[in-house]
């Protein structure tokens, strides 16, 4: 066993893991951060999208002691408390979402895109969301949703 | 997964010992095939050393006439490297293609050719380009380096430090991914430098290999043209869900020619 340390959605936290144990079971077992999902298990479909030290990363692989001493950003970091992120606000104004398990992983990534992209294009938005898999909408709304949430980003 | 004991060494020095003392250790870089290979039981190392703590085997210079990139350079930071957009496109542009933007946060140059995927990218380029791979104890030329599917010249307790790309004065890369998983199916790096024409191949075989036929046409006339006409057995080459030897062969010619169109 190891004990880690953290800063998650500004807090600092810490906690005894096993080696094997993944970021993602770290998040939502122990630190009951139920928001970032487990869809394949096999790094394909980004619903456990988070952000360590600013980046996104799938958090279903990534151990728990690789994080050691990293700064971690969750789905449920992201609103100021009842004023959602403007990412958050344009999935919700634009129907993203439909069943919504894959929305975290998406929104998560969709930051860290216009983090690097103010302004991306629909293919750009396309192209980036190789990593993350819906099932439900078709992309077309999430797309739409990124390009709103960007634009509200730039302010 | 199996529980493994987990090291995350300071220094070079520390990494090397680490290693060097476990009784079945495993270097882990990004982790990218690592953690999904332990998850599926399809390993089971006694250690795992990391190294994520060895910041020093991370980024990009300019070195004459070369680019060295470290070894844990990530694949978002080659794509995104204004050096190495300036000194070889084509390298950022197969960096940016490389699985997905969370992969390419994670993964590594030297993880990559150390696990020597056989639908890995940066195979291709190594050879195409006549990179030359720095490890804890030698120099390796990439096409020394890479011996075989999955299998690489290192020795178990040798860490990869960095590798030199000469700059070419045409070079470019074009693949067939894999939808899914954006692995190569097949991959063609063709490189016009100092030491001539190198088309370099991936995916198709069981490791990255050379296509001397392509070689030479290309040396006398370097344009899609030349390619007409010239084939690449299906005999050795993979075939699995994804796509049969033909088809493979097949594709080493499109994209060959892709890559040359490419590269102007």
């Amino acid at each position: 066993m190891a004990n880690v340390t953290m800063t998650i959605n500004g807090k600092q936290v810490s906690g005894e893991v096993e080696s094997r144990t993944l970021l993602v079971e770290f998040l939502r077992d122990q630190q009951r951060l139920t928001g970032t999902h487990v869809g394949c298990d096999t790094s394909q479909c980004g619903a456990c999208v988070v952000h360590v030290n600013g980046d996104s990363a799938k958090s279903c692989t990534m151990l728990a002691v690789q994080a050691d001493g990293a700064d971690v950003t969750t789905i449920e970091g992201l609103a100021n408390g009842d004023d959602l992120h403007p990412m958050q606000a344009a999935f919700r104004e634009n129907h993203g979402l439909q069943c919504g398990f894959c929305t975290p992983g998406m929104i998560m990534s969709a930051i860290d895109l216009v983090k690097n992209n103010a302004d991306p294009s629909e293919t750009e938005i396309r192209e980036w969301l190789e990593g993350n898999i819906c099932r439900c909408t078709g992309y077309h709304n999430i797309v739409k949703s990124i390009k709103a949430g960007a634009e509200a980003m730039r302010g | 997964m199996y529980e493994f004991e987990y090291v995350k060494p300071g220094s070079l020095d520390a990494a090397k010992s680490a290693i060097a003392g476990a009784e079945d250790g495993k270097l882990m870089a990004g982790g990218m095939t690592l953690i999904p290979t332990l998850k599926q039981r399809l390993a089971s190392p006694s250690d795992v050393v990391d190294l994520g703590g060895l910041g020093d085997l991370a980024g990009i210079r300019k070195d004459g006439d070369s680019i060295v990139i470290g070894a844990m350079t990530r694949h978002a930071d080659v794509a995104a490297s204004a050096d190495v957009k300036a000194a070889i496109p084509a390298l950022a542009d197969l960096a940016e293609g490389i699985g997905d933007p969370q992969v390419r946060n994670r993964g590594t140059i030297g993880g990559s050719i150390a696990n020597n995927d056989p639908a890995a990218d940066y195979p291709a380029a190594l050879v195409a380009l006549g990179a030359t791979v720095r490890t804890t104890k030698r120099e390796l030329a990439a096409e020394d380096f890479f011996t075989g599917m999955f299998e690489t010249a290192l020795e178990d307790d040798e860490i990869i430090t960095e590798v030199v790309f000469p700059t070419a004065e045409k070079a470019a890369y074009a693949k067939f991914p894999n939808p899914a998983s954006r692995y190569a199916i097949v991959g063609v790096f063709v490189a016009k430098g100092s030491s001539g024409v190198k088309v370099a191949v991936t995916g198709a075989g069981p490791a990255v290999f050379r296509v001397p036929e392509m070689e030479t046409a290309l040396s006398g006339n370097f344009s899609a043209d030349a390619l007409k006409g010239i084939s690449v057995s299906a005999d050795d080459l993979n075939s699995d869900i994804h796509a049969g030897a033909d088809y493979r062969a097949h594709l080493v010619g499109v994209m060959a020619q892709r890559a040359v169109k490419a590269a102007g």
